[in-house]
């Protein structure tokens, strides 16, 4: 890969990348420009992952202006949240950590069973949050691609009061220019990487040489199978009654709650073999790792009406 | 890493002329349709019932939305959708076809580089179609693909075809496209989507995805250097030279043309001149840089310079004015009213504007030009003037897609209520109806 523009006279390499690239750096500038208060979302995922590198892109030599914000179901993979922790220190920027078990000390969470997944109970606590610091702008690392109800999702997507998301009432987004108006206590999801494939996010990756938490490489993993998923076993997830553990080669191809993200087969060991095997692969993204998309066919829908990412 | 390039591009088509088909159609015969996609359609199509075709799936399922639009049966936003070839990258921004929701279609077209337009070989060209035409020739896309669709209901006539071709081009004079294709498929089948298939051998032309793969993108590198500034660094910026000097970082996004280390810009509106010292990114300085890098500039010289202001080549500068006559797509139910507070936004600056006079009311069934008028109704399109607190820097919306539009923002209710296209001083050039 070469930067744009080695020969003057030369067009600059029509790469999507570059123009992916482009856009999300306009995005989260134009975000910046007009909003008080604005933070960005970062779970040590490789969609976060980009959107750091992005954030240089968009704002270095300058510190980034917004601290980054972590929503922690208390059931993350380790190694993802010592990335986490590693990457916001090697950038020099401030990380906010929000945790689901301070809500559910707190009684503003109830779970109906102990070892229930506590994906969506993050809404809750994301909402507290943005209460907290008064943020009016969340940058998020959600793609179109991902999902049915994301497909309809605007690139600055209004929240109202109490976060909800209301697909049948979107502000038009027409070209670049997008509407960051907002009255008192209402606040935007901001996705810049909206137009990326998770094929465009693996490039990504490799031609800036970005480091991602190894979950993300081949590797034996104690699974059993459950609906057709590999579900990983950990402490906070054993066996069920009747299953029996089995080691197996996985990597994770989303890095979630531990509780709702499963691995899958592989034996991509390095960000090339990855990208040959997104390249390839038969199954996409959430339906291969995702428990809690499988419930219904609405399920993103109606979680992101509620406020979810 | 092999160079790709995209193509943004939106259908309509009056609801079912099988648009839904057709993108189901392009999808799955491009393989773009994972295996658990496949599963949930099957598993609909086979609760649902449905027309599958030789497929014996249901292909519209696949680009099924929302609940809300499940329960309704149509679409009711603006979806957008990825796949890629060996040749290309597409994104298609999916507009339902009815016409409450121009305002969608209006929304999709703003982005893209080419719009396919479906008609149902049997029902021939609708008003519909004509509206999509419209529309697609106001928001500047200058390439249109009229797919006949549902040729397999007319026994693959190519008289059928030919007659709908004709038709569309009389009528597509009065507009304003660079380029016109005729393409009759079965989306059903497969007919000429993807595949040619082998009832349409009396069509010699490229089925519809060699089309879309060989056709123009948007190439903005070629226009007059153009860049909107969004934000002023905070740190001040030294130079590769070692000198002491500081400089101050504009960032923003070169939206059409070039610019290079040592040409002389002015800024505007201030008229003030500069030279580019140095052009910043994160991966090393450029010598040039060109649409639609976003980059940091420094200049050689100081100069308060804002969010909101604009750099030029001061031989090629846009109008810096406060008038503006523009096309306007009305996109709230609230209607238009002349003494309402409205916000501008174009470019990087957002000022108020007052909205001084309606010229007409465009019938985008007819294209009569309706006088008299003094409101805009949602879907409402038309001509108006208006003036604004502050100078924008502008070109036509036809000579500049960047530059040349804008949206229009309630100042109460903060609803984005219009999308808007600047025209020339000549007026005319991006109304079709001129
Ligand atoms: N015979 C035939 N039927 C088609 C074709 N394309 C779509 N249809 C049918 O027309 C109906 C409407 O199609 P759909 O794709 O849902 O239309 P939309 O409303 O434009 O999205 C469905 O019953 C389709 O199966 C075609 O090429 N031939």
């Amino acid at each position: 890969y070469e930067t744009f523009g080695a020969a003057p006279n030369d067009l600059p390499a029509n790469d999507h990348l570059d123009w992916l690239e482009s856009e999300a750096i306009h995005i989260m500038r134009e975000v910046v420009a007009e909003t008080l208060n604005p933070a960005l979302l970062f779970s040590g995922g490789k969609d976060s992952i980009v959107m750091l590198r992005l954030a240089e892109k968009a704002f270095r030599p300058d510190r980034f202006p917004f601290p980054l914000l972590h929503i922690d179901t208390g059931h993350n993979f380790p190694e993802v949240i010592a990335f986490r922790d590693r990457r916001a220190a090697e950038l020099g920027e401030k990380l906010i950590v929000r945790s689901v078990q301070a809500s559910i000390d707190a009684g503003r969470v109830v779970l109906r069973r102990p070892d229930e997944s506590r994906n969506v109970y993050q809404t809750a606590t994301l909402l507290d949050a943005i209460r907290e610091f008064e943020f009016d702008a969340l940058f998020g690392g959600a793609r179109r691609d991902e999902e049915k109800a994301r497909a309809k999702e605007r690139i600055l997507s209004h929240r109202d009061e109490f976060g909800q998301w209301d697909p049948k009432n979107q502000r038009p987004e027409l070209w670049d220019l997008y509407n960051a108006r907002l009255h008192k206590g209402e606040h935007f999801r901001a996705f810049p990487i909206s137009n990326w494939t998770e094929f465009d996010v693996w490039q990504y990756i490799a031609r800036e040489k970005l480091a991602v938490p190894g979950i993300y490489f081949a590797h034996d993993r104690l699974v059993v199978v459950r609906n057709g998923l590999l579900a990983p076993i950990t402490d906070i997830t054993p066996p069920r009654a009747g299953e029996t553990a089995v080691t197996r080669t996985v990597r994770f191809r989303t890095v979630g709650d531990i509780t709702c993200t499963c691995p899958v087969l592989s034996d991509a060991a390095t960000v090339e073999e990855i990208l040959v095997e997104t390249a390839i692969t038969r199954i996409t993204e959430r339906g291969a790792t995702r428990m809690d998309d499988q419930t219904s066919d609405a399920s993103m829908e109606l979680r992101k009406k509620e406020g979810y990412f | 890493m092999a160079t790709v390039d995209t193509l943004r591009f939106t259908t309509a088509g009056s609801v079912d002329d099988g648009k839904s088909t057709l993108i189901g159609r392009l999808l799955y015969d491009t393989k773009s349709i994972l295996e658990d996609q496949l599963l949930s359609i099957e598993n609909t199509t086979a609760k649902r019932g449905g027309h599958v075709g030789k497929l014996g799936v249901d292909l519209s399922l696949l680009t099924d939305g929302l609940t809300a639009e499940r329960e309704q049966g149509i679409t009711i936003d603006v979806a957008y959708r990825y796949f890629a070839t060996q040749k290309r990258r597409f994104i298609i921004a999916d507009t339902p076809g009815h016409e409450q929701y121009t305002r969608n279609m209006v929304t999709g077209a703003s982005t893209a580089d080419l719009s396919l337009i479906l008609v149902d070989a049997g029902k021939g060209l609708q008003t519909q179609s004509r509206r999509h035409a419209i529309i697609a020739s106001l928001l500047g896309i200058p390439h249109v693909v009229v797919v006949v669709n549902k040729m397999d209901l007319t026994d693959y006539s190519q008289e059928v075809f030919n007659k709908i071709r004709e038709e569309f081009i009389a009528f597509a004079r009065t507009l304003d496209f660079a380029e016109i294709d005729f393409i009759p498929v079965s989306a059903l089948e497969g007919d000429m989507v993807v595949d040619r298939g082998n009832q349409l051998d009396w069509y010699q032309g490229p089925t519809l995805l060699e089309l879309l793969e060989t056709t123009q993108a948007a190439k903005n590198a070629a226009g007059d250097f153009r860049f909107p500034v969004q934000l002023v660094a905070k740190a001040k910026l030294g130079t590769n030279d070692n000198s002491r000097a500081e400089y101050r970082g504009y960032m923003g996004r070169i939206e059409s043309g070039r610019v290079s280390v040592g040409d002389r810009i002015a800024v505007l509106p201030s008229g003030l001149a500069a030279r580019v010292r140095d052009i910043v990114t994160l991966d090393g300085s450029l010598a040039t840089a060109a649409a639609p890098q976003s980059v940091t500039l420094l200049l050689d010289t100081q100069i308060d310079i804002s969010r909101g202001d604009m750099f030029a080549h001061a031989g090629a500068l846009p109008t810096v004015t406060r008038q503006i006559t523009a096309n306007l797509s009305w996109m709230s139910a609230q209607p238009l009213e002349l003494s309402r507070r409205y916000l501008i936004k174009h470019t990087t600056q957002t000022v108020r504007v007052l909205l001084e006079g309606i010229d007409f009311r465009l019938n985008v069934n007819s294209l009569a030009r309706e006088t008299g008028i003094t409101t805009f109704k949602l879907n409402d399109i038309g001509r108006v003037r208006l003036k604004t607190l502050r100078p924008l820097m502008v070109d036509s919306y036809r000579a500049n897609r960047a530059t040349g539009c804008f949206i229009l923002i309630d100042e109460v209710t903060h609803q984005t209520v219009a999308a808007g296209m600047i025209l020339g001083d000549n007026a005319d050039g991006a109304c079709p109806a001129a």
